[in-house]
């Protein structure tokens, strides 16, 4: 090969270079995995085990968004022993009550923007307006 | 040469007259086949025949929620309307716009005069107690709703269950077709964000976004937790707004519209209002 000593030099940085981001973040910066707060109320329990919400909240919270708005289904869940109605303000937001803590702490590290907020209310929020009820 | 550009037009010509011919001839012979198996009339009963829409009899499939507002009894407790709009306001998280914004408020049940409540009824040399008290409108959960055809993306619908012509606001992209389709004018579009615009939030019911229509959704939540939608329990025991199943014979409502005499808003239209007045 002609030039090899600075053609494999040169395409080892220009790789280096090309994988930048990979390295430099999983190296780096992408250290500190997310700990999402458990509810201040000390609630162990949820609708599904903690593995399955991890990973499918979001499938489950379109389900029951779709049960209740489109066919009707506003049935009550209950859990051992706990009534859960199908609603991220209803059941989620009872134990989670601080979104700030706990959806915030994943959702912004991996950089996703849910847009729940757009329209459901926070606890906090709802407290900043005088709630009735 | 010759032999094969005269054959190559005789097959293209007769190509041409095949495509253009067949699809009439199977429409043709196909229809009375096409009419004779899909001939059963859809859930709700067909538009009657005759007649304008709300004389007639539907069949009563499943529940259909409606209510019958006697206009009377709010006449002579003026307050009681002004519970029921500022119940329905607290329970949904609806904005209050202020005057100059007028024009973009959001209404779920609303007043208006009587004559642009019932725009089809002569308003001539007609008694004073309807020109001098306003009526009450609120979304009329037609049978045959226009604004459930007009929205492209379902988000609007009619409920299989019972008969409410809900929204989901998730799916709303804010085309305002229903807007225009709603001979009612029931429908709200959010022209802001309407947070700041809310005087108290209830923390159990969504707030919307900038850009989605909302309106009266006869308070699906309430009626899942067993509760009366909200302007009917603020009438309290009044009879003021009574809230039932029309397609149930036995429910109090039935036994209203059997004893008195009710008009429904633009009837001639054919929706079929599931809102009652009487006056």
């Amino acid at each position: 090969m002609y030039n090899k000593g600075t053609i494999i030099p040169g395409l080892i940085l220009f790789v280096l270079f090309v994988t930048f981001p990979i390295w430099a973040n999983g190296l780096m910066t992408a250290g500190d995995l997310p700990k999402p707060e458990l509810p201040p109320g000390g609630e162990k329990q949820c609708v599904m085990p903690a593995e399955y919400m991890r990973a499918n909240h979001m499938q489950l919270l379109n389900e029951w968004r779709d049960n209740v708005l489109r066919d009707g289904n506003r049935e009550i869940l209950e859990i051992g022993g706990k009534k859960y109605p199908k609603g991220l303000q209803m059941a989620c937001l009872q134990c989670h009550s601080e979104k700030e803590k706990f959806c915030d702490s994943c959702h912004t590290y991996a950089a996703v923007e849910p847009y729940c907020w757009d329209c459901h209310l926070t606890p906090k929020e709802a407290g900043s307006k005088e709630a009735i009820h | 040469m010759d032999k094969q550009r005269r054959k190559f037009l005789k097959i293209a010509g007769a190509s041409v007259v095949a495509g253009i011919g067949a699809p009439a001839v199977i429409k043709l012979t196909s229809t009375p086949a096409l009419a004779s198996g899909h001939g059963t009339p859809p859930a709700h009963g067909e538009a009657p025949a005759h007649g304008h829409g709300s004389s007639e009899e539907e069949a009563p499939k499943g529940v259909r929620l409606g209510m019958v507002i006697d206009l009377r009894k709010l006449h002579a407790q003026p307050e009681l309307m002004d519970n029921a709009i500022e119940a329905c306001i607290e329970a949904h998280n609806i904005p209050q716009l202020s005057e100059e914004k007028i024009k973009q408020e959001v209404k779920w049940i609303w007043k208006m005069p009587f004559n642009n409540v019932f725009t089809d009824y002569s308003a001539y040399h007609v008694s004073k107690k309807v020109t001098e008290h306003p009526a009450v409108a609120l979304c009329n959960h037609c049978d045959d709703p226009p604004c459930v055809r007009a929205c492209p993306t379902q988000a609007t619908f009619k409920s299989k269950v019972n008969g409410i012509v809900g929204m989901d606001f998730h799916r709303c992209i804010g085309c305002r077709f229903c807007m225009a389709a709603c001979p009612y004018g029931a429908r709200s579009f959010n022209w802001q964000d309407p947070r700041p615009y809310i005087k108290k939030y209830n923390p159990d019911f969504p707030s919307r976004m900038k850009g989605v229509v909302e309106k009266c959704n006869f308070c699906g939540e309430r009626l899942a937790l067993g509760k009366e939608p909200a302007c009917v329990e603020a009438c309290g025991g009044s009879g003021a707004i009574v809230f039932g199943d029309l397609n149930d014979p036995k429910s109090e409502l039935r036994a209203i519209l059997d004893k008195e005499f009710t008009i429904q808003r633009k009837p001639t239209l054919g929706t079929k209002p599931s809102v009652f007045y009487i006056v």
